[in-house]
């Protein structure tokens, strides 16, 4: 078989393999059982908690949950802004980077809060390392946001009626100590033993092979990118983010990488199924996952191991496939394999230049995106799959005639209302800025550098990437300025948190239902027939409202490029 | 009522309905089904657009296509109005029927007069009729209003409510009390006190369901509404950021194309239907013969978890019978037949009854000084005494005791015969002359044929059967075990079928039970479901959510599958309308831009002959789709008890798959004919 596709074969299984051990112990620390970690981070945690005088043992009800939550991102949003616009005159500023404008700041500032890292600045002129340290903490903080949401979410599916969902402060030290930590630790080191720089000097002078001096920009590298991944965060220490050859030396680092942003998405599913000992639930979901998934790769990976056939017909030789933006040390299959699991995580780290991929390629990003729920970034990725199961049971429940229920909860219209909202959300977010966008000419159009159905194409993108949270670029689009700096913000801010307000509300509501023993009436929703359902609503809900501008955009440059 | 209504469409029902679809297109009446609301406001902007070309306007496109379109949404509007005008006119036909019926009944109205209570009768029109008046029905009457007997017996013919011919007996006091108004007096006569206020009685209630006046949205149609909000909603952000998409790539489209594409992708079959599937569902019930107090009551009865059902009269026909004849060793088998026959001539019971058929002895014959000994609570046994002889029969522990006493023993044979025939789930009584045991007679519950099937069917619906009993627990096991049901309260008291619901209720179950005693009145209000029946008291019946007109405690059965239709009719069409989407996008999509970009004729996958055919042909599929599935929203979708996933298997395949297919079939097939005439 082509090495490039075994390649990219052997990193998924690897990873998959990997989740599930990952995966149980992660069940564990919510459950608060016993795990290999205890030693460490016990009394840390002890003295943590005693320090910031919070009782872990009291328990919250969802909107507490979300009270804290809120409240926690809110006060490291300001406290980022501050930071990004002071950085000038701050510590650890060896290269003398500037501050940041207002504009930037805030888009800076919550794109790393929500997990999403949109950078409209390049991290080696417009980042000073205490800046960049801050953001680097920030890719931990915004996480376990993430993690913690769901860890409540699991907690609200067990079987039972209450209003009590845990503490969320113990999900959120504990997503921080136990589990983005030590994996960013295990895979800084490998980064850091292939060649990636971790350091706080400031640029080094280097003499390349044509005698001409030039200054490298270095710096944490390492750490950095280990969380940026393992947080599917995405944000990059450098501007060409890992297709950087420091962020991204090798093709060995390349899949490390690889591995490291997918495995936490994939370990939190079977972490839900060890939580509630329902492991079957576990493989459907991870099932319409992974089909989704491969819907979406694998013609991307054909499309970009075929290359350009307006190249082929001039005769050009492309038995490398599309190689335009696109770092030969990874190849076409590697490149376009990583493009849609960064769109389908959203971690939006990128190795090659999605603006160059084919547009059938461009098509599959932008519908990974588009859902948004085929794994998904850490923990929201099962919140946002959790919308679209609630859908899927109301629906199927009238089709076998009987009152929907989810887990031995009853579905009622006030579920229905936020789950809708919620569906609706996304698609209002990305068809409504792109459509300012194209309304308006003098503030998004001008700033584009392709005409036609690709120019389209960067608009959609960047509002589907701010939606998705996402926070990878089609680029070629001129977006450091205050129209896309304050749109794509308010974009990000909404679709981070109502997508996890409306799932844990839902949860916390249902918590608190009767519950209902299954019987032989009642429909199983861990079986394929319910996850084939599962994928039919997402399929019509996510890809279907998108069609008419997918049409306008990558399907029309795909018609006429063939 | 069962025989009339055969067709789905009558001529006059048609007509009607067909009255009523155009009164409907008031804004103020339609505003209430929000997806039918705004393609009228699409079809008024097409007007619009129709004029505005008549004064000269160039962009949009010829008059004629304008036109037609304005036109195909028009038919939209009024199919789905016909789908609910067509169901409510099922329901008002059968309202009117049996309005006729009570129409100016004259009601004898006694009055107490003075202060000796003189009663005097005066006739006044039922509807002046209040709570707590008393009136007089005689042979030939029509019983004015629904009641309770206070005074007297009476045969009475109830087939105007039930279509059932055979008369049914009331009597006063006990559980038969009651009696219903429109039915008619066969012979003798009763005094009636009023249970209802004027306009409240049963018929008027069923009256007012059927017609629609009364119905309010049930929680799961009001969650099925907002879903299709949203998806309404999702298709209104779609269609309005479509205009600076199409402008951006220089791609116009005009307002024909766009009023076209919102209207076929929001889900209109569904919201065509809705209405008309819930009135077809009561309407249903009703034609089951089931008058029931709330659309929701029917949507609950589908989600039922456990039955209880009487073990008399719903799984074994009637009372127990004689069924053998066991004489002891060494006694002669006429003479303990005999001895048998003579104990039991005077019994009333039907166990005593059922002795002398299997005996086969004239029931007119008796025996000359014959002393007919009661049975009593405590010697336990019943008897006769004929001409010196003690005959004696009762449960074996009593004669057994009787016979001890006596001094005589008590063969070991008969105590294993006891033991085989209680152990078959039969009843054995002892039968003893002058305290000498002569034999066992058996007697035995006659399970009711095909009752095995429908436990059968509904323990694939996923609901559990409990059979309520007096019997001891070891006849009740046997009983249950044949029977086919899963569990049974056996010695059960009136408050034993309470506690058995609340404790099922506790653990989160729905439960439906029939009942039609005062005792049982109680039960009936915690059960979830609670079908009284109609010969049943007046407590049971107001207790209950439901009221059988037929008496059948089998009803249950059928009332839990028109629950389960409903929501499945319900779920399916939303599928299906919504799985429709994909070939409507793959119509009109390719029609909107093929002309600026002529590239996207690859997304033309059904080859549609030009842009204004395309678009024409989707909104006219849009359109007949509705009045095509008319009937299947009136009938309902079947339900088959395959259980939950194999049905959503087959559904999916069906009205999933089948939306999807069905659609780039029909498309196309207008399409041919279309591009006809353009």
């Amino acid at each position: 078989m082509n090495t490039e596709i075994l390649g990219i074969i052997i990193v998924f299984v690897l990873t998959v393999a990997l989740a599930i051990p990952l995966g149980k112990y992660i069940a564990r620390v919510y459950r608060g059982e016993k795990t290999i970690t205890d030693v460490i981070f016990n009394p840390i945690e002890k003295i943590l908690f005693r320090f910031c005088g919070i009782n872990p043992a009291e328990e919250m009800g969802w909107k507490q949950h979300l009270k804290v939550l809120l409240t926690i991102n809110f006060v490291w949003f300001l406290l980022s802004m501050f930071v990004l616009m002071c950085q000038g005159w701050l510590p650890l500023n060896p290269d003398n980077n500037p501050g940041m404008t207002a504009d930037l700041a805030f888009n800076t500032a919550i794109s790393f809060v929500v997990n999403c890292n949109l950078q409209h600045y390049s991290g080696e002129t417009g980042l000073s390392y205490f800046g960049q340290l801050f953001l680097m903490f920030l890719q931990f903080v915004s996480a376990a946001t993430g993690l913690a949401a769901a860890a409540i979410l699991f907690n609200a599916l067990k079987e039972r009626t209450t209003e009590k969902l845990g503490n969320f402060y113990v999900y959120f030290l504990k997503s921080l100590t136990r589990i983005l930590l030590p994996l960013s630790i295990i895979v800084a080191t490998l980064l850091a033993f292939n060649g990636t720089p971790m350091t706080f000097e400031g640029k080094q002078k280097m003499v390349t092979l044509q005698g001409e001096s030039v200054d490298v920009s270095t710096g944490t590298v390492a750490a950095f990118t280990a969380i940026k991944h393992i947080g599917t965060n995405g944000g990059g220490f450098f501007g060409a983010n890992s297709a950087h050859p420091l962020e991204n030396p090798n093709y060995f680092t390349n899949m490390v990488e690889l591995a490291a942003q997918m495995i936490v998405p994939f370990a939190m599913i079977f972490a839900l199924g060890f939580y509630l000992n329902r492991k079957k639930l576990s493989l459907m979901i991870f099932g319409v996952m992974t089909v989704g998934f491969l819907l979406l790769a694998v013609p991307t990976v054909m499309a970009e191991m075929n290359a350009n056939p307006a190249l082929t017909r001039m005769g050009i030789d492309t038995s490398m496939g599309a190689t335009e933006g696109k770092e030969v040390r990874f190849g076409a299959a590697a490149s376009g394999f990583w493009s849609i699991a960064t769109t389908v995580i959203s971690t939006g780290s990128v190795n090659s230049m999605h603006d160059s991929a084919m547009p059938i390629s461009g098509l599959m990003q932008l519908l990974a995106m588009m859902v948004n729920c085929f794994y998904g970034g850490c923990g929201v990725g099962l919140l946002n799959f959790y919308i679209f199961i609630i859908l899927s049971v109301f629906i199927s429940g009238l089709m076998v005639g009987r009152t929907p229920e989810f887990l031995g909860k009853k579905i009622e219209a006030r579920e229905m209302k936020i789950a809708m909202v919620i569906a609706l959300l996304h698609t209002l977010l990305i068809l409504s800025g792109t459509a300012l966008s194209t309304a308006l000419p003098e503030l998004g159009a001008s700033t584009l550098n392709n005409p036609g159905f690709h120019g389209f194409s960067e608009i959609l993108y960047e509002f589907t990437s701010s939606s998705a949270n996402n926070g990878s670029g089609y680029e070629g689009l001129g977006d450091n300025n205050p129209w896309w700096n304050i749109t794509t913000g308010v974009v990000l801010l909404l679709s981070r948190f109502l997508p996890i307000i409306g799932p844990i509300a839902i949860a916390g509501i249902l918590a608190s239902k009767k519950h209902v023993p299954e019987s032989a009436g009642t429909l199983k929703t861990d079986t394929s027939t319910f996850g084939l359902m599962v994928f039919a609503v997402i399929f019509i809900i996510a890809a279907l409202s998108f069609f008419p501008a997918l049409a306008l955009g990558p399907i029309a440059e795909y018609f006429s490029l063939a | 009522m069962k025989t009339q209504n055969k067709s789905l469409f009558q001529k006059e029902l048609v007509l009607e309905a067909l009255k009523q679809s155009v009164i409907k297109l008031n804004p103020k009446s339609l505003i209430k089904n929000p997806i039918m609301f705004t393609v009228e406001i699409g079809t008024a902007v097409m007007l619009a657009v129709c004029i505005w070309i008549l004064t000269g306007e160039q962009s949009q496109g010829s008059f004629a296509y304008n036109f037609v379109i304005f036109i195909v949404l028009l038919f939209t509007l009024l199919f789905a109005n016909f789908a609910e005008a067509i169901a409510e006119a099922r329901g008002k036909a059968q309202a009117d029927s049996l309005r006729k019926t009570r129409e100016e009944t004259p009601a004898k109205k006694i009055e107490p007069v003075g202060e000796i209570y003189l009663d005097e009768v005066i006739v006044v029109p039922s509807s002046t009729l209040v709570k707590g008046d008393v009136f007089l029905c005689e042979e030939g009457d029509i019983i004015p209003t629904d009641g309770e007997i206070i005074e007297g017996i009476a045969t009475i013919d109830e087939s105007a409510i039930t279509g059932e011919s055979a008369p049914v007996i009331r009597e006063s006091g006990g559980d038969k009390s009651s009696v219903t108004g429109g039915t008619k007096v066969l012979s003798d006569r009763i005094k009636v006190r009023v249970t209802t206020e004027p306009g409240e009685s049963f018929l008027d209630k069923m009256i007012a369901l059927v017609e629609g006046a009364s119905r309010q949205k049930t929680p799961n149609e009001i969650a099925l509404t907002i879903l299709l909000a949203g998806f309404t909603l999702i298709f209104i952000i779609v269609c309005v950021t479509l205009k600076p998409f199409a402008d951006f790539s220089k791609a116009p489209i005009t307002i024909a194309a766009f009023i076209a594409l919102f209207v076929c992708l929001i889900p209109t079959t569904i919201g065509g239907l809705l209405s008309a599937i819930g009135i077809a569902g009561m309407d249903r019930a009703l034609r089951a013969n089931v008058i029931t107090k709330s659309g929701k009551a029917v949507e609950t009865a589908g989600d039922i978890d456990v039955l209880l059902l009487d073990k008399t009269g719903t799984i074994t026909i009637g009372n127990r019978k004689a069924t053998h004849f066991y004489p002891a060793d060494g006694v002669d088998e006429k003479t303990f037949i005999e001895a048998a026959v003579i104990s039991s001539l005077l019994d009333e019971t039907p166990e005593g009854k059922s002795i002398i058929e299997l005996a086969g002895v004239d029931p007119k014959f008796r025996a000359k000084d014959s002393v007919f000994i009661k049975f009593t609570a405590e010697t336990r046994s019943s008897g006769a005494d004929v001409a010196g002889r003690r005959i004696r029969k009762g449960a074996s522990d009593s004669i057994k005791n009787l016979v001890e006493k006596a001094g005589n023993p008590f063969p070991k044979m008969i105590q294993d015969k006891v033991a085989e025939v209680a152990g078959n789930g039969g009843t054995p009584l002892v039968v003893s002359e002058n305290e000498k045991v002569l034999g066992v007679i058996e007697l035995q519950d006659i399970i009711k044929t095909g009752i095995q099937e429908r436990f059968e069917r509904l323990r694939k619906m996923g609901v559990k059967t409990v059979m309520v009993t007096g019997d001891n627990p070891l006849t009740a096991r046997f009983i249950a075990e044949k029977a086919g049901v899963d569990d049974f309260i056996a010695e059960a008291k009136p408050e034993d079928k309470m506690n058995y619901i609340k404790e099922e209720q506790m653990r989160g179950k729905l439960v439906a039970m029939m009942g039609d005693g005062t005792n049982d009145a109680p039960a009936l209000a915690q059960a979830d479901v609670g079908v009284a029946m109609n010969s049943g008291t007046q407590a049971a019946k107001e207790a209950g959510n439901m009221v059988d007109l037929d008496n059948d405690p089998t009803k249950l059965i059928e009332i839990v599958e028109i629950g389960k239709q409903l929501l499945m009719t319900r779920g399916t069409l939303t599928t299906f309308s919504i799985a429709n989407d994909v070939a409507k996008y793959f119509a009109i999509i390719p029609a909107l831009f093929i002309t600026a970009i002529p590239a996207l004729q690859g997304l033309n996958i059904m080859n549609l002959h030009s842009p204004e055919s395309a678009i024409l042909s989707a909104v006219i599929f849009n359109a007949v789709v509705i009045p095509f599935l008319i009937p299947l929203a009136l009938k309902g979708v079947a339900y088959k008890p395959i259980g939950a996933s194999a049905l959503l298997r087959r559904n999916l395949l069906i009205y999933g798959l089948g939306g999807v297919i069905v659609p780039f079939i029909g498309i196309k097939l207008i399409d041919v004919v279309v591009a006809l005439f353009i």
